[in-house]
């Protein structure tokens, strides 16, 4: 079946897909968008998480035909600009990750990176407080990470939220 | 495999007719585990994420309807106060990205013993909607579940909604797992006081074949209670209560737990369910009085 969406602001069309396959295969094996981590395949790890319709989700479940004329996000289309490849900016949350060490073998990186931008747009991005530890672990409960033990993760987050809230907007 | 996606809940419904052996699929998170690992293999898949009706909830008759493909998020965000046994249990399912696709409706296609869905409705005795090509029809949730995984859904119906009661007294659901995130309910539990009935309902989650209903521990307590005042219980009463669930229990050992300690959790959270709708039931008293 042919399957048509958006995927970070471009439309884009996959052929031949089968119907029982998922839309972390599709875009990693079709639309060549190998951000998005397949770890589990079944809604353990969130090393595959998107926004669907604006709404964070694993990636590896839902079905390629569901993403019909759907938007998706990426953890590519987190990156400012256009552009591919290191000329490419990183948006506040990539950066944060980054500076505070926060990514070790980095296969968890792309989906707590979108489950983190998703919780700073409803926090700090909604004019509310920044998001106190418990509300952190409570938004990334379903990423695992097998490497960084997590304290960084969480530096990471507050020092993203800190940045949000200075410059009134994200990514 | 074929890909069916109906956009209308008269063409989900010929579709489903048309194809028996077609499995519905809305939020996927059960559905894609087996695709994904090549446990199942259907003739065809009946996309239900385009009916508009299916995904929306409002106030009918003394009820809440809520569309069987509701995730778990809304529920929370928007049903606390009226369905507050059904927004803890969904409080509890899995991580956020899960809790954002997973639906009621999915969670009764389904209808594992341990899903978190069940014990809720079977304690507020909400009522399930099953619809098919021959019209709709209504079966209570505590007639629902008839044995292991099987349900009185007939293979050419789909479910529509759930119809909840507005609350009339206290509501809670406990559950048991290894951590808080990302476990399936070593058992869980659900107690409903309906103060304008004077009835007690529960429900109890990964304690037996299907979800199941301790009646005999709800007429003990709907016996006992003091429905006037919401007077504590004598400690005699809240031990009573906590045998008669753990014995309505049927469950087996797995690598989730033995059933001897399921048995034990049931007990002790049947108690704590108790005695947090007895402080909750003494507020309610003393505000309207
Ligand atoms: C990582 C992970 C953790 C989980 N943790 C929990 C947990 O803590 N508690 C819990 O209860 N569950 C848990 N689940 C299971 C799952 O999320 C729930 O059962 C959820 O409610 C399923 O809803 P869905 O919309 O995703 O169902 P789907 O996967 O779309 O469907 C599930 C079943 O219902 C059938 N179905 C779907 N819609 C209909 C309909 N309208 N009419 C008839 N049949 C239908 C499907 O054919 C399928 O058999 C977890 C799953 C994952 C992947
Ligand atoms: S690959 Fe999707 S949750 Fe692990
Ligand atoms: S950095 Fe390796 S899994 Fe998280």
């Amino acid at each position: 079946m042919r399957v048509s969406f958006n995927v970070n602001g471009e439309d884009v069309t996959a052929d031949n897909v089968w119907p029982g396959e998922s839309l972390l295969y599709v875009l990693r094996e079709r639309l060549g968008l190998p951000g998005s981590k397949n770890a589990c395949e079944q809604g353990e790890c969130g090393s595959c998480t998107v926004y669907f319709d604006g709404v964070t989700a694993c990636s590896c479940m839902i079905a390629a035909g569901q993403a019909e004329g759907r938007r998706v996000r990426t953890v590519e289309g987190l990156a400012q600009g256009s552009g591919k490849g290191p000329e490419r900016e990183l948006g506040t949350v990539q950066d944060a990750f980054v500076e505070a060490g926060a990514v070790q073998c980095g296969f968890c990186t792309p989906g707590l990176l979108v489950q983190t931008d998703d919780l700073l747009e409803r926090t700090v991005g909604a004019g509310l407080p920044a998001p106190d530890d418990a509300e952190i672990r409570e938004a990334l409960a379903g990423n695992l990470c097998r490497c960084t033990g997590y304290e960084k993760i969480i530096d990471a987050v507050h020092l993203a939220a800190e940045r949000h809230a200075g410059t009134g907007g994200g990514a | 495999m074929e890909f069916l996606s109906p956009s209308t809940l008269e063409e989900a419904l010929e579709a489903k007719s048309a194809h028996p052996d077609g499995l519905p699929i809305m939020g996927g998170t059960d559905v894609m585990v087996e695709l994904n690992f090549d446990k199942r293999r259907p003739a065809a898949l009946i996309d239900l994420t385009r009916i508009p009706e299916l995904a929306e909830w409002g106030a009918e008759d003394g009820c809440t309807r809520l569309g069987a493909g509701v995730p778990y998020t809304r529920i929370i965000e928007h049903l606390s106060a009226a369905a507050p046994a059904l927004a803890k249990a969904s409080r509890s399912v899995a991580s956020p990205q899960i809790r954002n696709r997973g639906t009621v409706g999915g969670n009764l296609g389904g209808a594992s013993p341990a899903g978190e869905a069940h014990p809720p409705l079977l304690a507020t005795d909400a009522v399930i909607e099953l619809a098919s090509v021959r019209g709709r029809r209504r079966v209570p949730a505590r007639e629902f579940y008839l044995s292991f995984r099987t349900t009185a859904r007939r293979d050419d119906e789909l479910i529509t909604a759930v119809l909840l009661p507005e609350p009339s007294g206290p509501q809670q659901f406990a559950k048991i797992g290894t951590r808080n995130a990302m476990v399936i309910a070593v058992t869980s539990f659900s107690l409903a006081l309906d103060a304008e009935r004077r009835t007690v309902g529960t429900g109890l989650g990964s304690a037996g074949p299907t979800p199941l209903r301790a009646e005999a521990a709800e007429e003990f307590l709907a016996g006992e209670f003091d429905w006037e005042g919401g007077a504590p219980l004598p400690e005699a009463a809240v031990r009573r209560f906590g045998e008669l669930v753990a014995a309505a229990s049927r469950p087996i050992d797995d690598q989730r737990g033995s059933a001897g300690y399921r048995r034990h959790a049931l007990s002790v959270m049947a108690r704590r369910a108790l005695s947090w709708s007895v402080t909750d039931y003494r507020k309610e008293a003393t505000r309207c009085a």
